[in-house]
């Protein structure tokens, strides 16, 4: 079979495990299981399946794509099978970003309206940028596995200091940090399903722009010089897409891990193809598993909920093990092939 | 004469509270209207929902948070999550029509944008008590008259634990540790400040914030006379190097508080007399030791 109906057949599988999730996600109450179309019809069963289970499900989705396309384009930038939003550091500085953010504005912010959650979506943006830069100049570059992985957890611990340090000198932070830091769907609105995925489209066309340099990068970075690809812009454009998309997902679902890490191992696993189809794939890829995870958690232990980050955080730290596990590669420093 | 106006006065007052829209300030200075008295109330945090009991509406109370623990009567009231976590579709499901929450509540604006009134009110000292006592009462239609007895009936109870202390018990400083960190109630939290109405001295002062987290040698140096702690770090108290010293320590002047106690004496709310007592009792037994 060749690559393209590969993908294609891997993408519309996604597309209808997703909208399957999704759909599922919707009759995922707080009680277990409670089917909308077979319950009572008044006024409030509607707004609990329009208002808080229907966006929560699909943002659910969107921060797992968001996540995923992470994942995708900082494995391919860095020529790197174990860069991920969270092991770039990029998250802590996404929820060092967030802290800030609350610390000067105080957590009333909370209710001020989508154009708060806007604010904290560059916040959360601006500390990613800044966490992902500082891992590279630690790392010095991207080319050894092993030092970029170690300047990432350096970066991640330290940012992780900063806000713990921010949210004990203001009480009201703490509590609002500590929910955070578990990662959890139970409070995406509309809106920010909207701004998701608004970014997630923009962050899906850049990607796309830049894909075919991701494709030559993988001969390494002379011959992709001497194919004549834009390395700088495309560099810094993709380093802005990975701290946007990661920004964008902290920001509204908080800290969830592995999704991005896992999502691209998965695709690749399943489709061998290009970096345009990969990052299309790998979205895809991360949204279902976090809505699917999300449904998980909302039901497993109901009506108590699980917060769905200690969910990933369990079953993508046990796949990253056997990842490790599996692939020699990875010992040898210079990093796997992509 | 005045007698029979101030009876009119009443009843005109109750016939204002029950009969109209009422307008009350949140924590964040927001204006929340309640078109009538509500009577399907959630609160989210349990000194709100221990003021709600005090103030007498206890049976309007459909949905409370996982910590809500007093009256016992609330024992079989649907619990709808905690602070940090609360199921906004449980909320929702059980319809309210007045939502208490913590000003730091996560997703108190969720279920204000999902048409709830929601009302953010935290006590913390007993300033806000007063005040937050007096917002609730006007949220659910309560008279003023009864919300000022029941304060009224509050402060007598503070005073009469501050009346029982012995002159030596007053004269004892304290140290009251909230948790094992360890974190100790200063002069401005709302502990500090029934130790300060009580005339007893404190170890922390204001200056350090309500709950700083304390360096242990701190208070090795300045050697309180009375220890107050939970029951969850007295084990870990001993172990601390110094402390072995203490005086307190030596001389068993430590008052043990089971977790149902500590909340009385943590929440802002209507039960800080009976936390009051609960202080008092200690330090009367503490220097009864000490002689």
């Amino acid at each position: 079979m060749n690559t393209s109906l590969q993908g294609r057949w891997a993408l519309l599988g996604l597309l209808l495990l997703g909208t399957a999730t999704v759909l599922l996600g919707t009759a995922a109450g707080s009680q277990g299981w409670q089917a909308w179309w077979s319950g009572p019809s008044d006024d409030v069963s509607r707004q609990i399946v329009w208002d808080i289970r229907l966006p929560r499900s699909l943002g659910a989705w969107l921060g797992g794509a968001l996540l995923g396309l992470a994942g995708a384009v900082a494995q391919g930038l860095f020529r790197n099978p174990l860069a991920d939003p969270y092991l770039l550091g990029s998250a802590s500085g996404a929820a060092l970003g967030v802290g800030t953010y609350w610390g000067l504005l105080g957590t009333s912010a909370w209710a001020m309206g989508w154009w708060m959650g806007l604010g904290l979506t560059v916040a959360a943006f601006i500390g990613a940028v800044l966490a992902v830069l500082l891992t590279l100049l630690l790392a010095h570059g991207v080319q050894q596995t092993l030092r970029l992985l170690l300047a990432g957890v350096v970066v991640g611990v330290v940012l992780g200091a900063v806000t713990s340090m921010i949210s004990l000198m203001q009480p009201q932070v703490l509590q609002a940090m500590q929910g955070f830091m578990l990662g959890s769907t139970a409070f995406i609105s509309w809106t920010a399903c909207i701004t998701m995925a608004c970014v997630l489209v923009l962050c899906l066309a850049l990607g796309g722009l830049f894909a075919r340099v991701l494709d030559a990068l993988t001969l390494g970075e002379s011959t992709a010089q001497s194919l004549g690809v834009p390395l700088r812009s495309a560099r810094t454009v993709l380093v802005g897409v990975i701290s946007l998309s990661t920004g964008a997902a902290v920001a509204h679902i908080g800290l969830v891990a592995f999704v991005g890490l896992a999502a691209p191992h998965l695709v690749r696993s399943l489709v061998h193809s290009t970096h345009a189809w990969r990052m299309l794939l790998s979205a895809l890829m991360g949204g279902a598993l976090l809505s699917l995870a999300d449904v998980q958690a909302r039901v497993l232990f109901a009506p108590q909920e699980l917060p769905v980050g200690v969910f990933t955080a369990v079953l993508g730290g046990g796949y990253l093990l056997r990842r490790i596990y599996r692939d020699s590669g990875l010992h040898d420093g210079t990093g796997g092939r992509p | 004469m005045a007698d029979w106006f101030m009876r009119l006065a009443c009843c005109w007052l109750l016939w204002c509270s029950a009969a109209q829209a009422v307008t009350v300030l949140d924590d964040q200075q927001q204006k929340i209207q309640i078109a009538k008295p509500p009577q399907r109330i959630v609160s989210l945090l349990p000194s709100l929902t221990e003021t709600v009991c005090a103030l007498g509406a206890c049976q309007r109370l459909v949905g409370v948070d996982r910590y809500s623990n007093w009256p016992g009567s609330l024992a079989q009231v649907p619990r709808v999550g905690g602070g940090i976590d609360p199921n906004i579709e449980n909320i929702v499901a059980l319809k309210p029509d007045l939502v208490l929450a913590a000003g730091s509540t996560r997703g108190a604006d969720r279920l204000q944008a999902l048409g709830l009134t929601v009302l953010r009110l935290e006590p913390r000292n007993h300033a806000d008590a007063q005040r937050v006592l007096r917002t609730v009462g006007v949220a659910l239609g309560t008279s003023a008259i009864e919300s000022e007895r029941v304060w009224r009936e509050i402060q007598t109870g503070v005073q009469a634990a501050a009346q029982s202390l012995t002159p030596q018990a007053k004269a004892q400083r304290v140290y009251f540790e909230v948790s094992a960190a360890p974190y100790g109630a200063s002069e401005s939290s709302f502990i500090g400040e029934t130790l300060q109405r009580m005339g007893v001295g404190n170890i922390l002062p204001a200056t350090m914030g309500p709950f700083p987290l304390v360096n242990p040698e701190f208070v090795v140096r300045a050697q309180p006379d009375v220890i107050m702690v939970g029951d969850s770090s007295r084990i870990s108290m001993a172990q601390r190097p110094g402390w072995a010293s203490l005086k307190a320590m030596q001389a068993q002047r430590i008052c043990v508080f089971k977790q149902a106690e500590s909340d009385m004496l943590v929440r802002a709310g209507p039960r800080m007399a009976e936390g009051a007592r609960l202080m008092a009792e200690c330090l009367n037994r503490a220097a009864g030791e000490g002689r």
